[in-house]
């Protein structure tokens, strides 16, 4: 029963993420009225343009040069970026550490904030604490997360900094290899954007699965067996409401992506969503090609990894 | 009948509820307020003699070519290329409201048709939108904002329809499963054996039962979609300069926080304050047409 899920699901993904290959190869290769010249870069000579085009085998039907993109992408080739012939796969494996770096620190962070302050607010409902944490979650919630990060910037980093407390760097990368503690100081404001900004969904939607199992019957039998409000809320009622929160995990893992993009470039860490960014500017369209690639095959290996798990605490996924 | 009992339609009830919600009135009036600022843009540039995209190089910019705070000749201080920030604000808002609506718009009438037909006809055509809805929702939208941002170039039409593009999924998704409960009910069984026409039956029986929720989601994807427009603005994606953008705003602003807060503070002040109107109005009719339904 596990396994067939488990198949079936890896099966959805890798439809998935064929109609993902499709899509960038149409948006870099058939969408664009002169590929070559868009490649080349804005201020290619025409001999360039006629160079990248034979290189790039432009001059074949349009089939051959999906199959071979997809034959290549599929043994990792990802292409070389303009400007300096490296590989693109190699880019993305220089940008890696900084991004995962940023990725588990944040995700750990985002869960943890999310789904405490959702069962505080419902354990302790229609209190101050509980209308202080829905309204902060609100706030955060309606923040984009590139506001956020340059107002931890411009509070925590510079103006604490200006009145004589550097606990937070303005932002960049230090290998966690190099000097973990500095790694750790450098991450702090990074993490906390990217958290906070995804953590207020999982307040609300902790809160409000919470106040749902709260009120059902095993719950009231449970407290008038004369067990502890603390033991109802934490053992009984909190492993039923997480359920809506990890199938909501699963859609949100897109959105951490695009928030990683956000406040990488705020905080200038090299990783792949600067990298993208960086190479936009300078039309590279190899490297941004290979990133979506690769950040789309990850978003959807984390999903799927993600519903196997839910599938796992809860039985009755696996029936659909 | 209606001699003696008048009679309190669903959306007269959820009016009522939403009168007596003050956060929710609050809301709105904050959003009515945006609005005015975006349509007396103009005005604002006429009360400060200041042009939207004109750079006042002599007065705006201090000796050194930085930034001015808050004074009386400029109210919000000026941008690092000596532009009056309230100006620019006040059009900043225009560019949000605009794709705000337009994406929006385009997502619910997308979602709200695919919904509608996957699951009031079911069979090939719910597969299809059930499997496109999948995929849409499962692929990063930024990224792929960004691939196609680069090759067209950036532009305010190209913002909107990826956008749009991206977001009439979740609504699509949403209208379906209503569908799909509602067409099982007894007054659809009723008005088909009356020999009623797939397309009456959608325009009168399902319809108005989808109404309130796509409501509800059209107030809550507001803010997403202006959060959206405010990023790819901010990544450089947006409108192309110098067209006012709150995110581009926002994004020259990076290189001048440490001297110039004001460059930071109000134009995320307007964003932060459309878009917690915008979800708290949200809540605020979720609420009410809850409270209209029990």
């Amino acid at each position: 029963m596990m396994l067939s899920f488990v198949v079936r699901r890896v099966g959805l993904g890798v439809v998935v993420l064929a109609a993902a290959t499709t899509a960038v190869f149409a948006i870099f290769y058939v969408a664009p009225p002169d590929v070559a010249r868009a490649l080349a870069g804005r201020q290619a000579t025409p001999e360039t343009v006629a160079l990248v085009e034979k290189r790039l085998g432009l001059d074949r039907p349009i089939w051959q040069q999906y199959l071979s993109f997809v034959w290549h992408a599929l043994h990792g080739d990802l292409g070389y970026d303009y400007y300096h012939q490296v590989p693109v796969g190699t880019i993305v494996l220089e940008a890696l550490p900084a991004t995962l770096s940023l990725v588990v620190g944040a995700s750990i962070l985002w869960l943890l904030i999310g789904v405490v302050s959702g069962v505080v607010s419902a354990a302790r409902h229609r209190t101050v604490t509980d209308r202080l944490l829905t309204g902060l979650a609100l706030v955060f919630y309606s923040m984009p997360t590139f506001l956020l990060g340059l107002l931890l910037l411009f509070f925590l980093s510079y103006r604490l900094s200006v009145a004589g407390i550097p606990i937070f760097p303005a932002g960049s990368y230090v290998p966690l290899t190099e000097d973990p503690a500095n790694w750790l100081r450098h991450l702090l404001l990074p993490w906390l954007t990217l958290a906070l900004v995804l953590a207020a969904p999982y307040t609300r939607l902790t809160r409000a699965a919470m106040l749902d199992v709260m009120g059902q019957d095993y719950i009231r039998t449970a407290r008038s067996k004369g067990l502890r409000k603390r033991h109802v809320v934490y053992r009984h009622a909190l492993r039923n409401a997480l359920n809506p929160v990890t199938t909501q995990l699963g859609i949100d893992v897109g959105q951490l992506i695009g928030g990683v993009v956000v406040t990488e470039t705020v905080f200038s860490i090299d990783g792949l969503g600067k990298t993208a960014i960086d190479a936009i500017v300078q039309q590279d369209l190899p490297v941004i090609a290979g990133i979506v690639l690769f950040a789309s095959t990850a978003v959807i290996a984390a999903n799927i990894l993600v519903d196997v798990a839910y599938a796992f605490l809860d039985p009755r996924v696996r029936l659909h | 009948m209606r001699e003696w009992v008048e009679p309190s339609g669903p959306w007269r009830m959820v009016w009522k509820q939403l009168r007596r919600d003050w956060v929710a009135v609050g809301a709105a009036v904050v959003i009515l307020a945006i609005v005015g600022l975006a349509v007396c843009a103009p005005l604002v540039a006429q009360v400060t003699r200041h042009g939207v995209d004109t750079q006042y190089r002599t007065t705006g910019l201090t000796a050194d070519g930085l930034p001015r705070p808050p004074s009386r000749e400029f109210w919000l201080g000026t941008d690092d290329l000596g532009r009056d920030v309230l100006v620019r604000i006040a059009y900043g808002a225009r560019t949000s409201l605009l794709v705000g609506v337009a994406a929006t718009g385009m997502a619910v009438a997308i979602g709200l048709v695919a919904g509608l037909v996957a699951g009031y006809f079911g069979g090939a055509v719910d597969t299809v939108v059930a499997r496109l809805v999948d995929l849409v929702l499962s692929l990063p939208f930024l990224l792929f904002a960004i691939a196609l941002v680069s090759v067209t170039g950036p532009g305010l039409a190209i913002v909107i329809v990826v956008i749009g593009a991206f977001s009439w999924a979740s609504v699509a998704r949403i209208v379906r499963g209503l569908v799909l409960s509602i067409r099982e009910r007894e007054y659809v069984e009723a008005a088909r054996a009356l020999g009623a026409s797939s397309w009456r039956i959608l325009r009168v029986a399902v319809l108005p039962n989808v109404a309130g929720p796509v409501l509800v989601y059209t107030t809550l994807l507001i803010p997403t979609v202006i959060v959206a427009e405010a990023t790819l603005s901010f990544l450089g994606l947006g409108a192309p300069p110098p067209t006012p953008t709150w995110g581009a705003m926002l994004n020259e602003a990076v290189h001048y926080y440490q001297v110039a807060w004001w460059y930071v503070v109000f134009p995320g002040a307007a964003l932060l304050v459309t878009t917690l109107a915008f979800n708290l109005l949200g809540d605020g009719i979720r609420d009410a047409v809850a409270g209209a339904d029990r």
